[in-house]
């Protein structure tokens, strides 16, 4: 399982993300500037979280716009398994790779907690090592997490089973419409989500429930 | 030309930094507030001398970066 984690200007969790990576599927991803135009030739990219361009314009919004950006597009339409992870998951959603948007949470703070995630579909790439309704802890680090969409293609989430992860029930740190924490796209090879589980895979990190997310990478 | 680009959240989109703005002309005093959205400003100097092909260039910028549709409206005013 070879990965690959793009690089922008303010990134900061692509680390974590490529410690996660190594650890579980034994291969060290490769790190791509957000310059490159071109893709190595890997099975999974990762757009990680931290604050590319300091959020300006809007979060994700000038990261989104990048060169290497028309290569993920153009492979993600080909099939290439992509995941986006906090910023990451903005990035893309900027991009249009997934539909509707991330914007400012609710109550206008900055979260930095741990949250319940449900795991609502497990056939996807990211959660085939999981139960269909389990329950994992998974940390979350952001100030516009709050996922919008119109009705039609909030019908078509829910109705797609494309919602993969779910805040349950009172732990929803942003307001996101419908608890949701995470989604895939109909093809079903583009994940985003608000939570960090690169940050819960060891004991180190107080729990490693989402170790299973990783090791569904060795499976997909 | 020079291009007055305004950005606003779309009806029905929660805007919170409004919110709390809105709470805080209240904190000041300003009784007779009801409502405050909040939106951005955009001024684009741009080379274009034709004003219909200005505006279909600001438009497209708009589409492509300004705003996100999704969430977002847009006005542009040329001058």
């Amino acid at each position: 399982m070879k990965s690959a984690v793009v690089v922008f200007p303010g990134i900061n969790r692509e680390r974590d993300m490529m410690l996660a990576l190594e650890a579980v599927t034994g291969q060290k991803p490769v790190a791509v500037w957000h310059t490159d135009t071109e893709l190595p030739k890997v099975d999974l990219i990762v757009v990680p979280g931290g604050f590319s361009y300091g959020d300006y314009l809007r979060c994700g919004a000038i990261a989104a716009r990048s060169p290497i950006m028309k290569d993920i597009q153009a492979k993600s339409l080909k099939g290439l398994k992509v995941l986006g992870v906090c910023n990451g998951f903005q990035i893309i959603t900027e991009a249009g790779l997934l539909p509707g948007a991330l914007v400012r949470n609710a109550h206008l703070h900055f979260v930095c907690r741990e949250v319940k995630l449900e795991i609502e579909n497990n056939s996807t790439f990211f959660t085939n090592r999981m139960k269909k309704g389990a329950v994992v802890s998974c940390p979350v680090a952001h100030g516009e997490g709050n996922y919008i969409c119109d009705e039609e293609t909030l019908n078509a989430l829910e109705g797609e089973g494309r919602v993969v992860f779910r805040y349950t029930q009172g732990t929803n740190p942003n307001g996101a419409m419908n608890n949701i924490a995470g989604i895939v796209n109909e093809a079903g090879n583009v994940i985003g989500m608000m939570p960090h589980p690169e940050n819960m895979i060891e004991p180190l990190h107080g729990k490693s429930d989402c170790r299973p997310l990783f090791e569904s990478l060795l499976a997909a | 030309m020079k291009a007055k680009v305004k950005v606003t959240l779309k009806k029905g989109v929660l805007d919170p930094q409004g919110k709390a703005i809105e709470g805080a002309l209240t904190h000041l005093g300003f009784g007779g507030v009801e409502h405050v959205r909040q939106g951005k400003y955009f001024e684009i100097d741009v080379a274009e001398t034709d004003k219909a092909k200005a505006l279909s260039e600001v438009k497209a910028m708009c589409e492509k970066l300004i705003a996100n549709t999704v969430i977002e409206n847009y006005d542009i005013e040329l001058a």
